[in-house]
């Protein structure tokens, strides 16, 4: 049977989500802070009439430090996914596609960094490319989900 | 044909809900027709529509039960215990046939048999048949009582109605920049009406009461008392706490889990009980209540109870916790440990509770809504077990503050007070590094919300913000949360933080208010235990008495308003419950007096004007501990502590007495007067005899004392403000000094020591109630 998968970019990086997580792709609007929250969550924004949890994925994924990291604004792309009954919005760099392969995922054979092999489930091949595919929960969770 | 079935399906289920607990009344009272009857109905039906769908099992089994009630309905028969449960075994069966149709399975139909065979007298007497629910059935289903709805329509109609919210704003806002003129404007005000009043009636409609759950708790008691042999007395109240429906589908498992430990666990056996000296039902309590911005669900019995220590031993014996560790533990740690994944505390496992699922599951399952439990127990006395289930996606009326530029949302139910930190009455005070307030009488701990959330730098010195908000969070100590500005009143609908914002520990939750900007739900308990003020339970610590000042410490919290005829008028603090707005229409005259309703309930409406015309009005609604009444009035304006006692009104009425504020004369309103006349049994004040009471400044007089004079029928007064008027008795509990008007009236002396020294022999022991009654009476008769 063929997986959906989403393409996206993150930190320059092409990366693809399992389609079946992703509720939708939008573009923020005004972010509210949430004071003392753990790093990677950038804030909260308003999806038609819910909330939004928003995500700083490259603060979850621990590829820069919280100062590099570009405040999360109007106009960026976020993929909206449900994780436990909670809405999130991923943010990313660029939405690329959504395309089928069928199924089989690769085990991860190379070590793409500690942030990155946190969030892998594994890669996938799509249009001759190896991409890694990443587990929204586990992006979601945040780097303070393993000292847990 | 499909139609018909679907409609026949959802029907049974629903009835099937409300019948049960039918059953298991009727079983107490087999002699109430009315019960016998209903269930009759129920079966009668199901057989009749059987016939019709050709449902040939749904058939004869409801025919077999119509038959045997039909005998009990001719006397033929006594419905004696294992008829009921032969009647709730096919009842149950015709549940699981009906989920059979619907899902398109088949299940077996040897048991059918059985059950018929047991509704006949002579197997009834043989042996019981087993419940056919027990076997891990379907969970209980929800009763209807009008139409029925998908849930996710709801939830749909629910998001478009915020989204035509929304929309409604940024039209409001184009209006505004485009200017048009005021027929369009007042169109969009009918439309912005309208959009409002939708949105609180969708609301609304997701809002269940937890009756959907307790209705089907007499039913699980008895069959699972039955089972183990155990008798069990079940008290259930607070059933009409409205609660989010998905809410309630959360705590249902939770709550059954807890309710079958205890009924298995908790309550011994009749003999052990009756050995133990105790009753020999056990009492198991389910209540729910509202507190605050939390639902509290208590499920309290007199069983056996939890021991602690016995926890810890098992804990170490099962490697949860290194015995040196267990050692140190606190009783309540030791208890928190029944929450352990895969300690069960039972000594033998059952087919009830089972082992392994547990504790830890009820807990997840809680703390997974945002809810909290806790475990109260006395070993050999009992156990009582709280769910705090947070309000989330209820409404809640919440005032919106700003600290550091961003907004937040506070429940206003923990709100006690806001004073302006450079207010009359208000010194901001430091403390090491930390700031304490002395808001009048009282001394509370300062947390400034900016510092709290980082926006303020830690290098500038400490300076609370102007604002502040005394707190009382639910179950801990007061404390002001300073901030930079308030706002504005919201009605908010809440709903639960993702995890990673939930596990910061000082919100309770996002709520979206009309503007479309997300806004984050303080939780006064959890910024308490961050910040490092939370208390325990403990009524706030009146300041010293030269801090204060000497008149401080008997000014009493009193509510400025404005009445209805326009004059200024004020009532004390403390017998108002709540200020609120109320609509013109819920307002009549009824049964010889203008009534409200109000929430569901009827509140007498007094009023300084007799009859009130007004679309909408604002009441306080007061409460003398039992009777509520509702007071209407135009305005608030102002809490102030004004001295307790001011100047006596010349007759008496609504006004008991006059006091003066800022210069002003105020009158004072005579809470007794309000409730004797709402209570229809107001007798013509004046004529009341008058009772002087010495020693104004001794609370024991003034709190203890004084209400026994009032109760035995008497008017108060005291030295200072009883004027000319001669008393009628005058009792000296010592200390004061008697005014001359008093030189001739009989005189009650009160003395503090049990026996009665030399030279007071004539005088009564303070708390000798029955001899200070007999000698108020005794006066009352002659001055009446």
């Amino acid at each position: 049977m063929d997986m959906l998968y989403l393409i996206v970019s993150i930190a320059g990086q092409r990366v693809a989500l399992p389609a079946d997580h992703v509720e939708s792709v939008v573009e923020i609007d005004m972010v509210t802070p949430v004071p003392l929250v753990a790093p990677h969550v950038a804030g909260l924004a308003a999806l038609r009439s819910r909330v939004l949890t928003i995500v700083d994925t490259r603060a979850a994924l621990e590829l820069e430090d919280a100062a590099g990291a570009a405040q999360a604004g109007a106009g960026d792309q976020a993929v909206v996914v449900t994780v436990d009954g909670h809405l999130y919005g991923l943010l990313v760099d660029e939405v690329e596609d959504v395309v089928a392969r069928p199924g089989g995922i690769e085990p991860l054979r190379v070590a793409p960094g500690a942030g990155w092999s946190r969030v892998a489930r594994g890669m996938v091949e799509i249009a001759g490319d190896v991409l890694l595919l990443l587990d929204p929960a586990a992006i979601v969770a945040g780097p303070c989900a393993l000292a847990a | 044909m499909d139609d018909l079935l679907q409609e026949f399906i959802a029907e049974t289920r629903d009835t099937l809900a409300a019948i049960a607990g039918e059953i298991v009344a009727w079983e107490a009272a087999p002699g109430d027709r009315a019960r016998l009857d209903s269930i009759f109905r129920f079966v009668h039906t199901v057989k009749g529509s059987c016939g019709f769908l050709d449902l040939p099992r749904l058939e004869r089994l409801s025919h077999a039960a119509e038959d045997a009630l039909a005998a009990v309905r001719a006397n033929t028969r006594a419905p004696d215990a294992a008829l009921v449960s032969a009647v709730l075994g096919v009842i149950d069966r015709i549940g699981e046939l009906t989920d059979a149709i619907e899902a398109g399975e088949s299940l077996p139909d040897e048991d059918d048999r059985r059950l018929i065979a047991a509704l006949s007298p002579d197997a009834a007497r043989s042996r019981p048949p087993a419940s056919a629910a027990m076997a891990g059935g379907p969970g209980p289903r929800g009763v209807a009582r009008t139409i029925r709805l998908p849930i996710d329509l709801l939830d749909r109609m629910m998001g478009g109605v915020s989204d035509m919210v929304l929309a409604r704003n940024e039209l409001s806002r184009k209006l505004r920049e485009s200017g048009c003129d005021g027929s369009v404007e007042a169109a969009f005000e009918r439309l912005s009406v309208c959009v409002a009043e939708m949105r609180d009636a969708i609301t609304r409609t997701r809002m269940q009461r937890i009756d959907n759950i307790f209705a089907t708790l007499p039913r699980l008691v008895r069959d699972l008392s039955g089972e183990l042999g155990k008798l069990v007395m079940l008290d259930v109240d607070g059933g009409d706490v409205e609660l989010d429906r998905e809410m309630i589908e959360m705590i249902r498992d939770p709550l059954t889990h807890i309710i079958r430990n205890a009924i298995d666990h908790g309550i011994e056996p009749p003999e052990e009980r009756r050995a133990a000296g105790k009753s020999a039902a056990g009492r198991l309590s389910v209540c729910a209540r509202q507190a605050g911005n939390q639902i509290l669900i208590e499920v309290s019995d007199d069983g056996r109870g939890v021991d602690g220590d016995r926890l810890a031993a098992r804990a170490v014996a099962a490697g949860i916790v290194a015995p040196e560790r267990a050692e140190g533990l606190s009783w309540g740690q030791k208890l928190a440990l029944v929450f352990e994944p895969g300690l069960s505390t039972a000594q033998e496992v059952t087919a009830i509770s089972g082992r392994g699922v547990g504790m830890d599951v009820v807990r997840s399952n809680i703390e997974r809504i945002g809810g909290l439990v806790d475990l109260e127990s006395r070993p050999r006395a009992g156990l009582r077990l709280t769910l705090r289930v947070p309000l989330t996606l209820t409404i809640i009326p919440a005032l919106t503050v700003s600290a550091g530029g961003q907004h937040f949302a506070i429940p206003r139910s923990a709100i006690e007070e806001i004073v302006r930190a450079g207010g009359e009455g208000v010194r901001i005070e430091r403390i090491g590094n930390a700031l304490m307030a002395g808001i009048r009488a009282r001394r509370v701990p300062v947390v400034a919300l900016d510092r709290l959330i980082g926006v303020a730098s830690a290098s500038v010195p400490v300076v609370a913000p102007p604002i502040l908000i005394v707190l009382k969070p639910a179950g801990g100590d007061y404390f002001a949360l300073a901030v930079d500005a308030v706002h504005d009143h919201e009605e908010l609908v809440v709903k639960p933080a993702a995890p990673a914002v939930m596990a910061t520990g000082i919100y309770a939750g996002t709520t979206l208010p009309d503007n479309g900007r997300p806004m984050l739900l303080l939780d006064p308990a959890g910024i308490a235990a961050i910040a490092g003020v939370a208390g325990e339970h403990q009524a706030p610590e009146p300041m010293a008495a030269e801090a204060a000042g000497e008149a401080a410490a008997a000014l009493v919290p009193t509510l400025l308003f404005r009445d209805l005829d326009g004059a200024e008028r004020a009532v004390r603090l403390a017998v108002v419950e709540r200020i609120e707005d109320v609509s013109g229409d819920a307002i009549q005259r009824t049964a010889g007096r203008l009534r409200l309703a109000h929430e569901g309930r009827i509140l007498p409406l007094l009023g300084c004007l007799p009859v009130i015309e007004r679309a909408r009005l604002r009441i306080l609604r007061m409460s003398d501990g039992a009777t509520q009444i509702a007071y209407a009035i135009d305005e608030v304006i102002d809490i102030v502590a004004l001295p307790p006692v001011g100047e006596p009104a010349t007759s008496a009425g609504i006004v008991a007495g006059v006091v003066l504020v800022d210069s002003r004369q105020v009158e004072l309103i005579d809470p007794h007067w309000l409730f004797a006349e709402a209570a229809g049994a107001a007798r013509p004040s004046d004529t009341r005899p008058l009772c002087l009471l010495a020693g104004e400044g001794d609370p024991w007089t003034r709190e203890i004392l004084l209400p026994l004079v009032e109760a035995a029928g008497y008017r108060v007064a005291f030295p200072g403000a009883a004027g000319s008027a001669r008393p009628d008795v005058v009792i000296d509990s010592g200390g004061g000094e008697l005014p001359p008007v008093a030189a001739d009236a009989p005189l009650v002396r009160l003395r503090g020591a049990h026996d009665p020294q030399p030279g007071d022999e004539d005088s009564i022991y303070r708390y000798d109630r029955a001899g200070l009654l007999t000698a108020l009476r005794r006066h009352a008769r002659k001055g009446g």
